[in-house]
């Protein structure tokens, strides 16, 4: 009887507990951590049973009010979004537990209670995202995310937060007023907000100017979401001002729920031969992503701050996810997805790890982080293994979804982008065996930090268990191919 | 020519409020003046929504006995949502002002950036 509820309660659970949240949080401020802790747990648990349970039944639709659709809202739960949703609620458990001993030193006093209320808004409304099945509250749950990601960016202690966070609503706003002019352009055309509905009432309609506009608006609004390479510049301030566990989130899922719209629109709403074939959107989406993932390392490589540099470095990387999509082959689709994933845990391990050494010593700086390597030796071994996760070397996740994007580079023809995909992973080792060099091998320049050891378990553990999934995931690919094969033979038609 | 702007005047000023506000978010240099650009905007948007849900000699839509003809009523639930949400973000991007203001002491955005 529960079963057919899980789809709704897998958002619901974390936006109740935001509903809870600043009450809770007057009463006992601490039992604001637990109450996120659970509910994110909660909601990883649903994930893993829709993903097992669309892995035997298949596609799930669940009916909001029990309206029939196309009139009611529907929720549907296919293999792409159940992967998404266990990715989401993955990564925010981790980043909630790593969020305990993280908000007592590194925020303002008294804002637990609205970080955490925040918090579950910005994870209820990703998973909306990836549920949803209509139009409408697509726009809705991006705008839920996006507000409580602007908000979360101010909330830090840093001195350009709100200017960051100013820069990011501004933008955002932008992207999200095209997504609903776009919603606007399908409906007067179809008169339907139904993805699957859309899809079959959009077909006569194929070549009007109306319909290529609204694929346009998509794109661009969507772009910004997911900070595509010319649109991308507020993504280093807002990632790298914002405090870490929540640099994690927007990092590893934010900008990928972005990319996740961006599938669903060119493959779910529009079919696969329209966006490749008819309107060659997608050939124009590969460059686009070819440049983000050069332009992008070769920013990162002239940072000197750590967390910045990581920002540049998700502005390459979702390069490689948008890259794998346009190909729009079964190989370069899969690579793509799969990188998602794979992402999302190195790129996660390596901003924990940024945060713990800012957490212990304050320094941002990657010069000041020579040595760091016999005093915190478990984070910088997690760093140095996310890290290489991120260059691609084999037997890490990264290798694997690299592998997939070239054959699928290969597969289109295109062997362009198998040069660009290589040409970056030299890049990115340079940026990222520097700074592996100098925590290991650097010379202490400074005396002060001498008493820095390990930061509490409770911010260790995350970063453990990211750095070993890096490896888990590479050497068991499997795992995640199992739900990612079927997602994209599903998105495809193939 | 004259026909096709008349019949179709709603979207040419959905177009007009929209090319305003998006000027007025680039090229003004005051965050406020952004903030009123940004409004512009996503009313533009709005306006086309509720636009285009306009049937000529419509009724309200609520089922009487001799009345066929209805306005859509699905656009107007759109807006009102859309309208929640504009507020929401215009309220946090004049909070985010003010606390601009408190600790830099200036809305210049120009100013600002050499900070």
């Amino acid at each position: 009887m529960m079963i057919e509820h899980l789809p709704i309660l897998v958002v619901m659970v974390p936006l109740i507990a935001a509903y809870l949240m600043p009450a809770l949080g007057l009463w006992r401020k601490g039992l604001c951590h637990p109450l996120a802790t659970a509910s994110t747990f909660i909601s990883f648990c649903i994930s893993l049973v829709l993903t097992k349970y669309v892995m035997t039944y298949g596609t799930i639709s669940y009916h909001l009010g029990g309206w029939e659709p196309p009139w009611g809202i529907e929720l549907v739960v296919d293999y792409f979004s159940a992967f998404m949703c266990v990715t989401i609620t993955f990564i925010s458990l981790l980043a909630v537990i790593y969020s305990k001993n993280y908000v007592d030193k590194e925020l303002p006093k008294g804002k637990t209670t609205s970080y955490y209320t925040l918090l579950m808004l910005l994870i209820g409304g990703m998973l909306g995202v990836v549920v949803t099945g209509d139009m409408f509250n697509l726009f809705i749950f991006t705008e839920i995310m996006s507000v409580a990601a602007y908000a979360l960016v101010a909330i830090s202690k840093k001195k350009e937060s709100f200017i960051a966070s100013y820069k990011y609503l501004l933008l955002g706003a932008i992207g999200t007023s095209f997504i609903l002019l776009g919603t606007g352009y399908l409906y007067i055309i179809t008169g339907t907000l139904n993805m699957a509905d859309l899809s079959i009432r959009l077909q006569p309609w194929y070549g009007s100017y109306v319909v290529l506009a609204a694929l346009a608006f998509f794109m661009v609004g969507f772009g910004i979401k997911t900070a595509l390479f010319p649109l991308h510049t507020w993504l280093p301030d807002a990632h790298s001002i914002a405090p870490s566990p929540i640099s994690v989130i927007l990092s590893a899922l934010v900008i990928k729920v972005g990319a996740y719209s961006i599938i669903r629109v060119s493959f779910t709403i529009f079919q696969p031969e329209f966006v490749t074939e008819v309107m060659p959107i997608m050939s124009v989406l590969t460059w686009v992503a070819a440049a983000a993932i050069l332009i992008g390392s070769l920013f990162a490589i002239s940072q000197t701050d750590i967390k910045r540099m990581l920002a540049y470095s998700s502005v390459a990387h979702i390069g490689y996810v948008i890259l794998g999509v346009g190909l729009a082959t079964e190989m370069g689709t899969t690579g793509g997805i799969l990188h998602i994933f794979n992402h999302a845990m190195a790129k996660g391990a390596l901003f924990f790890c940024a945060g713990a050494i800012i957490y212990k010593t304050g320094l941002r700086n990657i010069h000041d982080l020579a040595g760091l390597g016999d005093k915190m030796p478990i984070t910088a071994a997690a760093f140095a293994l996310a890290a290489v996760s991120m260059i691609g070397l084999p037997p890490t996740a990264g290798f694997f979804s690299k592998f997939y994007l070239c054959l699928g580079a290969l597969e289109a023809g295109a062997w362009t982008f198998a040069i660009v995909i290589l040409l970056a992973s030299l890049l990115t080792a340079v940026f990222y065996f520097r700074v592996i060099n100098l925590i290991y091998f650097g010379e202490h320049k400074q005396e002060e930090h001498v008493e820095v050891d390990e930061v509490p378990p409770s911010m260790l553990v995350p970063i453990v268990i990211l750095a070993l999934g890096c490896i888990i995931f590479g050497i068991f690919v499997g795992i995640p191919l199992s739900v990612v094969g079927p997602a994209v033979e599903l998105l495809l038609g193939i | 020519m004259i026909e096709f702007l008349l019949d179709n005047f709603n979207y040419w000023v959905c177009v007009i409020l929209l090319l305003i506000g998006l000027y007025a978010m680039i090229a003004k240099e005051n965050l406020i003046k952004k903030i009123l650009g940004l409004n512009i905007f996503s009313t533009s948007v709005l306006l086309f929504l509720i636009s285009l849900a306009d049937k000529e000699g419509g009724a309200s839509p609520i089922i009487v006995p001799g009345v066929d003809v209805y306005v859509n009523p699905l656009p107007h639930v759109l807006v009102l949502t859309g309208v929640v949400v504009a507020v929401a973000l215009t309220a946090l991007a004049l909070a985010l002002t003010i606390k601009i203001y408190e600790r830099y002491g200036t809305l210049d955005a120009e100013k600002l950036m050499e900070l």
